[in-house]
């Protein structure tokens, strides 16, 4: 029996994260769901608790969304599992397209799964132009960098094997860190694949992203793009 | 020029000695801080091979001329701010360095110190987690800096 964790970063999620919870574990008792509980000033840690159906680990410290979810790779490292999915606790992600993430991990297609809102034309998400451009340069970007179409750099909807979450327990980019992993991950040698997936607006909460940081947020995402791109490829035994 | 300077009034010896004093004092007040661990051997060892630097061309003008001249630079003192600005940067990317190693091993110390507590709360609870490998170690925190490469 292959296990398999959910990762679930949360911060100020107090409004969502039983219901993503509930969500989780009504899809699949067989996933181990981890909610890591990024120092949230509300009582995200405490309600996640007491659904009792998800194992909750509190930052001292507010690490941000990259730390977090590392948090979650060193987790699924040290307790040996075979498959990890980064799941985000504001309720953005459908549980139902977990199953097409997972299916091309556990079938070895590939070593990364990503969830794409742009895979498909016909898409259930909207979101700004300002944002779309911003997409649509990532796509360009990381195919100039690795060669590979990825259209939704920014997607945290993500499943990995054994050895791509091996590999990020200790390679994680902290502040932006979506687009980076992927550059890291194509520059290594893992195999990426998207596919289509389903996404909801957010119910509550902010986006990790807010609108004035826009510039600010391309030109420091290229920038460590780039520069992962550059460097020489990490090698590793194990 | 020295001259022209004496004839506003201004004696161009007192501005050297106050330049003299200035750097003497950068480089004491260094040591004192060091002494006083205040900061750190290696972290002071910018601070002091500047200020030598600076106390070296406030006694020795002819030498910072000499310098200048050679470098192309038509006002003296204008060559120390050169070297100034150079030695302010140099320590300036040294922190900045410095910063981004911390901000590093912080992280690291951070998520250890969350996984082990959930060991702890496990532990007290009675709950036994299965397949434990053990707790990652600090001997991978710099990723970047030591990557085994080909």
């Amino acid at each position: 029996m292959k296990r398999i964790l959910i990762i679930v970063p949360a911060f100020n999620e107090e409004e969502n994260i039983r219901g993503v919870i509930l969500k989780l574990f009504s899809e699949n008792d067989a996933w181990d769901i981890l909610v890591i509980n990024d120092a949230s000033l509300d009582r995200t840690s405490e309600i996640a608790r007491q659904t009792r159906l998800a194992t909750v680990i509190d930052l001292p410290i507010n690490l941000g969304i990259g730390g977090c979810v590392q948090t979650g790779f060193r987790y699924a490292k040290n307790n040996g599992y075979d498959f990890a999915l980064q799941f985000d606790g504001d309720g953005q992600h459908s549980a139902e397209e977990i199953h097409k993430l997972l299916e091309i991990v556990t079938n070895n297609e590939a070593d990364v799964a990503i969830g794409s809102r742009f895979r498909q034309k016909h898409q259930g998400f909207k979101s700004s132009v300002s944002r779309r451009i911003g997409i649509r340069i990532f796509e360009w970007f990381s195919y100039l960098l690795i060669r590979q179409r990825i259209t939704d750099h920014t997607s945290g909807f993500r499943a990995y094997n054994r050895k791509a979450l091996r590999f990020l327990a200790d390679y994680y980019p902290t502040d932006f860190p979506e687009p980076e992993v992927i550059i890291l991950l194509g520059k290594n040698g893992f195999r990426i694949r998207e596919t289509y997936t389903q996404m909801h607006e957010r119910k509550g909460g902010v986006s990790s992203i807010p609108i004035t940081k826009g510039p600010y947020y391309m030109i420091k995402v290229m920038l460590a793009m780039f520069m992962s791109s550059i460097r020489s490829k990490i090698y590793r035994h194990d | 020029m020295i001259d022209m300077i004496s004839q506003i009034g201004i004696n161009v010896r007192t501005t050297q000695y106050i330049a003299i004093a200035v750097s003497i004092s950068l480089f004491l007040y260094i040591l004192f801080l060091v002494r006083n661990k205040k900061i750190k051997e290696e972290y002071s060892l910018l601070w002091l091979s500047s200020s030598i630097v600076f106390i070296f061309f406030s006694i020795w003008r002819d030498g910072l001329e000499f310098f200048a001249g050679l470098i192309g630079i038509a006002y003296p003192p204008a060559a120390l701010f050169l070297i100034l600005l150079l030695a302010v940067f140099l320590i300036l990317i040294e922190f900045s360095i410095n910063i981004s190693k911390l901000s590093e091993k912080n992280k690291v110390l951070t998520q250890e110190l969350a996984l082990l507590k959930k060991e702890v709360e496990d532990l007290k609870t009675g709950k036994q987690a299965e397949n434990t490998v053990g707790g990652d170690d600090l001997e991978n925190i710099e990723p970047v800096d030591k990557p085994v490469e080909k």
